[in-house]
């Protein structure tokens, strides 16, 4: 089992002080090397879910076991620490440090883990991703559709177990939604990664076998991304 | 990838605002380089090492008026010792050495001071541990002399070159009609004997008005000494020589003083500024310094401890403000960080978010805005030391010609040593509050915003 939620209950608070639930997950298991889509609509908690997964946010209550761990006994130095070494990323928005060349961005991947990568590796993964000749080129001098293929090639530096992708086209043209697509998928089966995808596109849901309604299984239905 | 390179990535972002910030504390450390050596040259050059006498004998008046009219050759003497007080010196078995020295006149050309003296004064260093260097002769004629390196190089005067003196100083108008030959060029020492005419004391004394008139000789003598050590007969004798003399000069048209110069200058109408002396022990200077306290007619001074006065006085108090301001400068300049920093920080939410996402822990953060921070001051503060002592290196040959001063652009003040150490603590002051607010970001509310 490569991830597994259990009785995963999450709110936030509101302005007038009540309890607004987000979460309220029974169950949700994803095998090693599984790939799944997780589809919701705008403020079902998709986001949130993945931030549970991930570590960023603890949830209320329910554990979040990932390679046989569960994180949500970790405090918090641990979640930061078992995140860089399991988990990848792949953000809505690239997310890529302006500052970086796509190397560098891929080198920062792995460099809060415990094995960093160096950078013939990291120049190795752009190749994979076909951006060996945009190496040391900043974000702004990439295209939409190159930065996101420099996202995914980040994710991957750890070599984590489980990859989080968060609406993952939703920024890139048609033409290069079903390359991304393609290009996460192929890299999680040759790495033997788990890979989470959330989106509220059934176009994007239909080319996965598995594909989960968020709202199936989230029994608060809160209206929160 | 280290937390210092992704700390300098961000800094080369921002690279005006960065470039500005460490500027700023680039110039303030530049100028507390420039007070911390300007004054450890100055402080050197008028320190123990700057002189090699252990005292300077003088008439009664301020101590530091004769030290720094006959040593640094500034300002007017104190006044005059009778010559017979020199030869008296001469006997006493306490001292080593001492050098007559009389001072008055100046160049026609550039107005360097003249002084007088003989050929011991070159054969003592103008330092402990370091001699004159004399390219040419020393005195053999009266009317011979030998140039410091300044005069040589401001004047262009070379070996055999004739010249006049002003009499009295730089504000008198009256030229005296002997002429002094160069044979001699010091070497440069970076004291004030480089802009310094050294001339024979004899032919000092031969110039028109340099000798005094018998009676008043004979009178000075007798409040110095009380009593004077000629007799009526030799005095009679002595005044008569001066009516001929006087008598022989108008009738040449006053400007041919060559009969002037056929003889010797009494002793008798011969007086000194000042006399330099090294005793054989420091114990006997001492006791010769405690002697001239106890109202003896002379003053025997310590050359270093007037200026150590000075120093501490007010020298010491400039540099103490001067410190202060740079040191304002420099805390000013580290506000600038803060406030760079500070003010990118809403612009890098998200970036700090990602790298949390990445697994970055919240210390880890901090540490790069700390870094940051860091890397500005300490760049900021390599450039200033550079930019000081280069400016220092740039202007050495400069001050050396208009001050005189021996300018060594290596001279590393020990407080320069400090001032990583107080950059870091700047540093990491000025970083904190930032660093802080890295520390404190909400990952998934940076996210998602």
């Amino acid at each position: 089992m490569s991830l597994s939620l259990k009785n995963i209950q999450k709110s936030y608070r509101e302005p007038s002080g009540n309890r607004l639930p987000v979460l309220d997950i029974a169950s949700y298991e994803l095998e090693r090397g599984e790939q799944a889509v997780l589809l919701g609509s705008s403020g079902g908690g998709k986001t949130t879910v993945l931030n549970v997964i991930s570590g960023i946010t603890a949830p209320d209550s329910g554990s979040v076991t990932i390679d046989g761990i569960d994180i949500t006994k970790l405090h918090e130095v641990g979640r930061d620490r078992f995140r860089a070494a399991k988990i990848g990323f792949v953000f809505q928005t690239f997310n890529l440090l302006p500052a970086f060349s796509a190397v560098e961005n891929v080198l920062l991947g792995s460099t809060f883990a415990n094995r960093a990568i160096n950078r013939q590796e990291a120049a190795s993964l752009l190749k994979s991703v076909g951006l060996d000749h945009r190496l040391d080129h900043k974000p702004g001098q990439m295209s939409v559709g190159e930065q996101q293929r420099v996202a995914v090639a980040r994710a991957l530096a750890n070599r984590p177990v489980l990859l989080l992708a968060d609406e993952p086209t939703a920024n890139v043209d048609q033409s290069n939604q079903d390359g991304i697509l393609k290009l996460i998928r192929e890299a999680c089966v040759e790495h033997e990664i788990s890979l989470m995808l959330v989106t509220h596109s059934q176009e994007v849901a239909d080319q996965f076998d598995r594909v989960d309604q968020l709202s199936e299984f989230n029994r608060a239905g809160a209206t929160t991304s | 990838m280290n937390l210092f390179t992704i700390a300098y990535k961000s800094i080369r972002q921002r690279a005006l605002a960065s470039s500005l910030t460490c500027l700023s504390v680039s110039l303030g450390v530049m100028l507390m380089v420039i007070v911390l050596s300007g004054f450890a040259i100055v402080e050197k050059n008028f320190s123990q090492n700057s002189i090699n006498y252990d005292l300077i004998v003088g008439p009664k008046g301020s101590s530091l008026q004769l030290i720094l009219n006959t040593v640094y050759r500034i300002g007017d003497p104190v006044g005059n010792l009778p010559y017979r007080f020199y030869r008296e010196m001469q006997d006493d078995p306490r001292i080593k050495v001492s050098v007559p020295i009389a001072l008055g006149d100046v160049t026609e050309e550039g107005s360097f001071k003249i002084v007088g003296t003989t050929t011991e004064y070159f054969k003592i260093g103008y330092a402990p541990g370091r001699s004159f260097k004399v390219a040419g002769k020393s005195f053999g004629t009266a009317f011979d002399a030998i140039i410091g390196s300044q005069v040589a190089y401001q004047n262009g005067w070379e070996i055999g070159h004739k010249f006049k003196l002003v009499h009295g100083g730089a504000e008198s108008d009256h030229v005296h009609d002997e002429e002094f030959t160069v044979i001699g060029i010091l070497a440069p020492t970076g004291t004030a004997n480089d802009k310094t005419v050294f001339v024979n004391l004899e032919g000092f004394y031969l110039i028109a008005g340099h000798d005094k008139p018998v009676r008043e000789a004979v009178k000075q003598e007798i409040e110095f000494f009380g009593n004077t050590s000629l007799t009526e007969e030799q005095i009679a004798k002595i005044e008569k020589a001066e009516i001929e003399e006087a008598e022989a000069h108008s009738a040449e048209g006053g400007h041919d003083h060559a009969h002037h110069h056929a003889h010797e200058t009494p002793e008798i109408k011969k007086d000194l500024t000042a006399i330099f002396v090294q005793t054989h022990k420091p114990i006997q200077a001492a006791l010769l310094e405690g002697q001239s306290r106890r109202g003896y007619r002379a003053q025997y001074v310590n050359p270093i401890r007037p200026i150590s006065r000075l120093m501490n006085n007010i020298v010491g108090n400039i540099r103490t403000v001067m410190f202060m301001m740079t040191s304002l400068i420099i805390i000013v300049s580290g506000v600038g960080i803060f406030v760079s920093i500070y003010n990118s920080m809403s612009d890098r939410k998200k970036e700090i978010a990602v790298m949390r996402a990445l697994g970055a822990r919240r210390q880890t953060v901090f540490s790069i805005i700390l870094a940051e921070s860091v890397l500005l001051c300490l760049t900021g503060g390599v450039l200033g030391i550079l930019m000081g002592h280069g400016l220092i290196y740039a202007s050495a040959p400069y001050i050396e010609r208009s001050a005189g001063i021996l300018v060594d652009p290596l001279t590393i003040e020990p407080l320069e040593f400090i001032l990583f150490p107080v950059l870091m603590v700047l540093a990491t002051l000025v970083g904190f509050i930032p660093g802080m607010t890295a520390y404190r970001t909400d990952v998934a509310d940076a996210l998602a915003g």
